[in-house]
């Protein structure tokens, strides 16, 4: 766990050392400590909620800028489905695909193309009978990554499909290679268009598989004053997007469960109120559900704290772009009915991975509980944040944990000055 | 051995939305100290079926959990309306449920039930008028 390689960092000399970030982070992964935010790298899944709520803009997610991939021979633009929804007045997603092409890239691959296929396989997938449901959709990582160290019990219950994003990647590539045989590997470079963090920690350390087909991450804002530009040249652009509505909606929260065409679906956005779906699921509370989509960012993608638009106007703006789309243009050819390509399938499964766990010897971690609790009573349950952590409870476990001290606790430091006050009055009074 | 730990939460009788959250709460807790997930899973399901029991039947009460180093034990009790026959309370589809509950998809009768399926051991002790108190144990 120690190499996995993040996103989401902090620019120190932004930080205030204020608690905001504290409060929202879903792992309660980030202290104050020594005037500025901490992330715990082990509890961390990227999610980009403290990126969005600094007001210091003191949260930052590492993306790539363009310009790092100019040497390469062969650039291939992997535009997120989010990406349609941030432009005013666009009704043809073909100015969209004309001015990446226009930004530098050689080729363009739809990720919407990719989740189309994503979207019948998983189709297939469901009609199986040997599978754990309901399925929960891994396309979002940020909720894949939670599964893993908050709900050991529902890990099996991952779709174990590779995500759009993986997909668009190696059919790009092969498309590329087809066309022009005289590029090496080498030569070709497959960069997503990325509305989030946790994309680009993704592509970093990739979720059932080896090594990722994506080559590196360029995020919206990133690109968008450029493409918007690029954009505005164009006047006729060429038919050449190859998605329908299907791939379109991935973009929002409910877009890959509506494409399942099986109303026995749940889908939740926002990652405080994916946590208690997947609270109830594992308490098996919805019976009778075959899948679930979970959003970590509240409307889905385009929510996403790589974005330019709010998430509703993008999505409000997604509904006028799929208006006149077919409901998809990419279909698999009809074997077996719940046939699902080898290559389209994880082959390192998800493995829970107890970062909560106080001590590896229990009973040890029963002893720190203990004193967790006694230490928790000391304290006012305020939850006001001031020694760092986010909550009371937090605070009685960082220290449990060696990594804070009682009279850090403002009440407990007033309690302590007091009784000093108190003392010294009695000493001068003698 | 290591000292027992109880945990204890006042389950609000008023809300339908927050029950469960105490069994949320222990299933968070018991993950801290490393049960394995199979036991933490037959806990929290036998202890949310407890509580919007409590929930529906009784306007609330305390559930108490405590750990040992071998079992969990899991104490719901209330002041709630008793339970005048507990065999039939105890087969599957008997429900006293009303109406408005029953129309939010609770009320199946299979609270009782799945607490026993849950559990290794499950005590009912009920005062028709005085209360009701459930203990479960959970081995491992």
């Amino acid at each position: 766990m120690s190499n996995f390689k993040h996103s989401v960092f902090l620019q120190q000399e932004k930080c205030k050392g204020c608690t905001n970030c504290v409060k929202r982070c879903p792992t309660e992964a980030i202290r104050i400590q020594n005037g500025h935010s901490v992330i715990d790298e082990e509890r961390c899944i990227d999610c980009g909620e403290c990126i969005k709520h600094c007001p210091y803009k003191a949260k930052k997610a590492l993306s790539d800028k363009l310009e790092k991939y100019k040497e390469y021979k062969y650039k291939i633009a992997l535009p997120a489905p989010a990406l349609y929804g941030q432009f005013d007045n666009l009704d043809d997603i073909d100015f969209v695909v004309s001015g990446l092409l226009e930004c530098g890239f050689d080729h363009v691959f739809e990720v919407a193309k990719a989740a189309e296929i994503i979207s019948e396989y998983t189709r297939n997938y469901l009609r199986r009978t040997d599978i754990a449901k309901p399925v929960i959709s891994s396309a979002c990582p940020v909720i894949a990554r939670l599964i893993s160290k908050r709900f050991p019990y529902l890990c099996d219950n991952l779709l174990p499909i590779i995500p759009p994003i993986e997909l668009a990647a190696k059919m790009a590539k092969e498309e590329v290679k087809a066309k022009h045989p005289e590029l090496k590997d080498e030569d070709i470079c497959a960069i997503f268009i990325s509305p989030c963090p946790a994309k680009v920690s993704y592509v970093r350390n990739p979720i059932g598989i080896e090594k990722s087909a994506v080559d590196g991450v360029v995020s919206i804002s990133e690109i968008y004053f450029l493409l918007v530009s690029s954009m505005k040249k164009i006047v006729n652009p060429e038919i050449q997007s190859q998605t329908g509505l299907v791939g379109v909606s991935w973009a929002g929260s409910g877009g890959e469960a509506a494409a399942l065409f099986n109303d026995k679906y749940l889908s939740a956005d926002g990652i405080e109120n994916c946590i208690k779906v997947l609270d109830e699921i594992e308490n098996e509370n919805f019976a009778g559900l075959e899948f679930i989509e979970l959003n970590a960012c509240s409307g889905g993608c385009v929510g996403g704290a790589l974005t330019v638009e709010n998430p509703y106007i993008a999505k409000a703006r997604l509904q006028i772009l799929r208006r006149y789309l077919p409901v998809s243009q990419n279909h698999i050819e009809r074997t077996d009915p719940t046939e699902v390509p080898k290559s389209y399938i994880w082959d390192q499964p998800i493995e829970y991975s107890p970062v909560m766990q106080l001590d590896s010897d229990m009973s040890l971690a029963m002893k720190k509980m203990a004193d967790i609790q006694a230490i928790y009573e000391m304290f006012p349950h305020l939850d006001c944040g001031a020694c760092g952590a986010p909550t009371c409870r937090a605070f009685a476990e960082d220290v449990v944990k060696n990594n804070g001290d009682v009279s850090d606790c403002i009440f407990i430091m007033r309690e302590k000055i007091r009784e000093l006050y108190k003392e010294r009055e009695e000493n001068d009074g003698k | 051995m290591s000292e027992p730990i109880r945990f204890h939460f006042d389950v609000d009788g008023d809300n339908f939305s927050s029950a469960g959250e105490a069994s949320v709460q222990v299933k968070r807790m018991l993950r801290q100290i490393g049960i394995s997930p199979d036991v933490i899973r037959k806990v929290s399901v036998a202890m949310y079926e407890g509580e919007i029991n409590m929930v529906i039947h009784a306007n609330g009460g305390d559930a108490d959990v405590i750990v040992e180093p071998n079992k969990i034990t899991i104490v719901l009790k209330d002041v709630g309306p008793g339970i005048a026959d507990i065999n039939l309370a105890m087969q599957e589809g008997y429900s006293t449920a009303p109406e408005n509950v029953r129309s939010l998809g609770f009320g199946a009768g299979m609270g009782l039930p799945n607490m026993k399926r849950y559990t290794d051991d499950m005590k009912i002790e009920s005062e028709v008028g005085v209360g009701t108190t459930v203990t479960m144990t959970v081995l491992f």
